[in-house]
């Protein structure tokens, strides 16, 4: 196709010309700051100073402090239980979408899924709390029930950071197992029901194991973005219980200690890159 | 082999029997009450073009669909709206639906799992059907590994491996190029005739329906058009749609002038032919002639003229020349084939006659 | 035949599930578009109103109206920079042999798989140690940062072969380099451009943790509405939540009915 011609030469140029502008912005602006953030995790703190003997206290700090240990132990645990449970939740929800949903309707039922994660994120959150505090939607529907004599509050708790986390998360997967089922071809179904299998068989052993690379890609992306988000656990978590962000937040806005807090990003990026790892892999060996 | 059914309501050797079954969707009428009987160990193919009721009536031999009404027997057993998993009908699919997750031996062996087969007689079955289908060694393989070609022959074992009483094809040789289809064809004859199950296979494609069917049905718009032997179907067609949908025809538009026992005297724009066949005196009927059977050059034998056509054009087709030449008398020009060594020039003269024993008579 | 129930109570387990679920995903919304109504200062039962208030005191803020001009400027602007950016790049890549195109290619959609938190910090270290203010500046420098990616693998998945072949075409009738840029290039790609734009805005608009780390005075509205919440439950915070979620409503609509306008045109 393109051959070494005299005028390849001045096209190639051209091409690095078109490219430079968003390959320069992404090295300033991501590559450097980020290894930047990792020559700071290697630095400490003293007083005001940046002391810039490089040393892994801070790494070793993070294993010594249950501090922050456990704030990293709190955000699988919150992480790998918002998963399921959304997973648990949005799979029947999807396969009733892609099965039992005329084609016509399936735009506007997904449209109203998604319509009231239109709100900010922040806002979104916030709501939740509208819904869980003490006098809220909640516990106001309990006490007319019956159920408890006093307002109860359920916010400020692990199991609000879980619910707000939930709420979205749900919707995600929901996404992507529907996209996941509604692409599998009408006639594996008719298969298996040729040869014999009723409707749960043909589920168990057709459907489910087609639609598990949807399961672990919708996984894998509540399992980044919930293990990186500060903005639900700050808002419905309260700060009996710290998960990694909000501690990672603390060093910045309390201490001022960007080496710290660089190290406990570098260590969320770990994390995340050992997932990510583990699913590419799982992704691979599945591959038809 | 499977032996003859013998229940209640049907014939011995019926393997299906489609009574009156009519399919409406909404607005359209698929199928418009068709009556079919198929026999046992027959290789029947449904034929027709889209929109014809052959995919629909397939389904509904499947149990995809339940008829709107009329009844759908199996070896004598009403299955009309039994599900497609207690139907003793497996069916080979138009893009196959292997399951991508399964291996062969998988994929195969499937219908025996459903049905409880142990293990060890489930393996030796499901060898025994990637033998028949020239697969021998392909067990442990994954779908994604096969070629197209394969991939429809694996569908075959797995639909053939649960010992159906029928087995329905459903376009099953559409996605492979030609030579390859013919291979396959050829090689679905041989194993029905091995296995001797009732084959029902839905095809758009006439020249593949003769190379493999014992009984032709041809559909069209939710109707039975005719249904026969390729060669009865060919040579001597039912209905004018069949004799144009069955490769090409010219047809003769004509008046009865006298009618006897057998036979016909029609008067047509192009002389007056002896038919065989049944109409009133005085009835507007058809005549069809298929273009290897109009001969060029003067008249010899039993060969009537026709008159002397002028050429339009030819192509050559490798076994042939197909000509379009205008007949003064005729409204239509007349597509004519010409010898393969014997080509001709457009705007020549070419002379026709025609062996009325060739001519159809069509009514209505 | 076996009875079979008839098909409205067979599925009621399934309309049962689905309204319990789209229940639960509505039920904080509703709540926050109701009390957003109230009429006493608190957003909770009884339900006193409907009232107006809050949402006028959401657009006498003036603090609130300047975030809300913050949003829509870094918004508009940053996608802006992330389209010209992300186009320009997917056509040098799919129009010229690169070397090592695969690994700039990777290079240049490796942000999307770095969680926010984590750019944003990167980015607070960078403009602290090398002096840079915390301004709506850096946020959209932030926000071009996380979108670019995406605009550059949304337009340059549909920089296939089709669309080579008609700018072969352009050439081969003699229009200029420039030419079929402008002329052919961009006109077909317009839906992949419009669509990254639309992404990159909305992605932008409510993105709160980027903005949070590197803005100082001037903020964006989820910035100005975090602040808000530090006074615990207030209708006010109601107010400024729906009136952004029927605006992004109010959008798509208008949006979808432009798009339906022309695809029936």
């Amino acid at each position: 196709m393109e051959r070494r011609t005299p005028g390849s030469l001045g096209r190639e140029a051209r091409a690095w010309g078109f490219l430079l502008p968003a390959l320069v912005w992404t090295l300033a602006f991501f590559a450097a700051p980020l290894a930047i953030m990792g020559l700071y995790s290697l630095w400490q703190r003293s007083g005001v100073a940046l002391v810039r003997d490089f040393t892994t206290a801070n790494y070793e700090n993070f294993f010594a402090k249950s501090y922050f240990f456990d704030s990293l132990v709190n955000s699988i645990e919150v992480t790998v239980v918002v998963t399921l449970i959304s997973i648990l939740l949005a799979y029947p929800l999807a396969y009733i979408l892609a099965e039992k949903v005329p084609p016509r309707w399936q735009r506007m039922a997904l449209l109203f899924a998604i319509l009231p994660f239109w709100t900010s994120y922040v806002v979104r959150s916030y709501s939740w709390l509208l819904v869980l505090s003490e006098g809220g939607i909640l516990s106001n529907f309990l006490l007319d029930v019956g159920l408890t004599a006093e307002p109860v509050s359920f916010a400020n708790t692990r199991g609000a950071t879980v619910v707000g986390f939930v709420h979205f998360f749900v919707m995600l997967l929901t996404l992507t197992i529907f996209a996941n089922l509604v692409q599998l071809p009408k006639s594996y179904r008719k298969a298996a029901a040729d040869l014999g299998a009723g409707p749960v068989r043909s589920f168990l052993y057709v459907i489910l194991p087609l639609t598990l690379p949807g399961i672990m890609v919708g996984a894998f992306l509540t399992f980044v973005l919930c293990i990186g988000d500060y903005i639900t656990p700050q808002i419905l978590g309260g700060n009996r219980e710290l998960l990694l962000p909000q501690t990672l937040m603390l060093q910045i806005s309390r201490r001022s200690d960007f080496p710290m807090a660089s190290a406990l990003a570098i260590v969320l990026m770990l994390v995340v890159s050992l997932v990510y790892v583990a699913c590419a892999r799982w992704l691979r060996l599945e591959r038809l | 082999m499977s032996t003859g059914g013998m229940s209640k309501g049907g014939m011995s050797g019926t393997a299906v029997e489609i009574d009156r079954v009519t399919k409406r969707f909404e607005q359209t009428l698929a199928l418009d009450a068709i009556s079919l009987a198929i026999e046992e160990g027959s290789f029947v193919v449904l034929l027709g073009p889209s929109g014809s009721g052959k995919t629909t009536l397939l389904n509904i031999l499947g149990g995809f669909l339940e008829p709107t009404t009329g009844r759908v027997l199996i070896k004598g057993a009403d299955v009309t709206f039994v599900p497609p998993a207690k139907r003793p009908t497996t069916t080979v699919f138009q893009d196959y639906a292997l399951f991508p997750h399964m291996t062969i031996a998988g994929n195969v062996g499937f219908g025996l799992a459903m049905r409880g087969v142990a293990r060890p007689e489930r393996c030796a079955r499901v060898e025994t059907a990637l033998e028949l289908v020239g697969l021998a060694h392909t067990r442990a393989r994954k779908v994604h590994q096969l070629s197209g070609g394969q991939r429809q022959r694996i569908a075959l074992a797995r639909a053939l491996v649960v010992e159906p009483a029928v087995l329905l094809l459903d376009e099953p040789l559409g996605a492979l190029d030609l030579k390859l289809r013919r291979q396959m064809q050829e090689e679905l004859k041989a194993i029905q005739k091995r296995v001797g199950t009732t084959f029902v296979h839905v095809t758009h494609d006439q020249d593949e329906a003769m190379a493999i069917a014992d009984t032709i049905v041809v559909m069209n718009e939710g109707r039975i058009e005719d249904q026969g032997a390729p060669e009865r179907v060919y040579l001597r067609p039912k209905s004018r749609f069949t004799a144009d949908f069955m490769g090409d025809s010219n047809f003769i538009a004509g008046r009865v002038a006298e009618a006897a026992a057998g036979q016909v005297m029609v008067d047509t724009a192009l002389g007056r032919f002896a038919v065989e066949g049944t109409a009133a005196v005085g009835q507007a009927v058809t005549l069809s002639v298929r273009p290897e059977h109009v001969r060029a050059g003067a008249a010899a034998g039993a060969a009537q003229p026709l008159g002397t056509a002028r050429v339009l054009e030819s192509g050559f087709f490798g076994t042939h020349h197909q000509c379009t030449a205008a007949l003064e008398a005729a409204e239509r020009p007349f597509k004519v084939r010409l010898p393969q060594k014997e080509s001709i020039a457009p705007g020549s003269d070419l002379p026709l006659s025609v062996d009325p024993a060739d001519l159809v008579l069509l009514t209505g | 035949m076996a009875p079979r129930l008839p098909r409205p109570v067979r599925n009621l387990p399934a309309i049962a599930y689905v309204a319990l679920v789209y229940g639960f995903i509505f039920l904080p919304v509703a709540v926050l578009v109701l009390f957003s109504f109230q009429e006493s200062r608190v957003p909770v039962p009884p339900f006193n109103g409907p009232s107006l208030r809050w949402y006028a005191a959401v657009f006498s803020d003036t603090r609130m109206m300047d975030a809300l001009t913050n949003s829509i400027l870094v918004a508009l602007l940053s996608s802006l920079v992330s389209v010209v950016l992300g186009f320009l790049a997917a056509y040098g890549l799919a129009r010229h042999r690169v070397p090592m195109s695969g690994l700039i290619q990777g290079f240049l959609t490796a942000p999307l798989t770095v969680s926010y938190l984590i750019i944003a910090m990167g980015l607070l270290i960078t403009f602290n140690a090398v002096g840079v203010p915390k301004s709506l500046l850096t946020i959209g420098i932030g926000h071009v940062v996380i979108n670019l990616p995406l605009c550059f693998a949304i337009v340059y998945s549909q920089m296939g072969e089709h669309q080579a072949n008609i700018e072969r075409a352009a050439r081969d009738l003699g229009a200029a380099e420039w030419q079929v840029l402008l002329l052919v290039t961009v006109p077909i790609l317009w839906p992949a451009l419009f669509a990254s734009f639309f992404l990159a805005v909305t992605f932008s608009w409510d993105e709160f943790i980027i903005a949070f780390m590197v803005s100082r005075f001037e903020v964006t509205l989820p910035v100005e509405i975090w602040s808000m919440l530090r006074s615990g439950l207030n209708p006010k915070t109601n107010a400024v939540g729906s009136f952004v979620f029927l605006i992004s409503i109010a959008i798509v609509l208008v949006l979808d009915l432009i798009v339906l306008r022309k695809r029936k045109a």
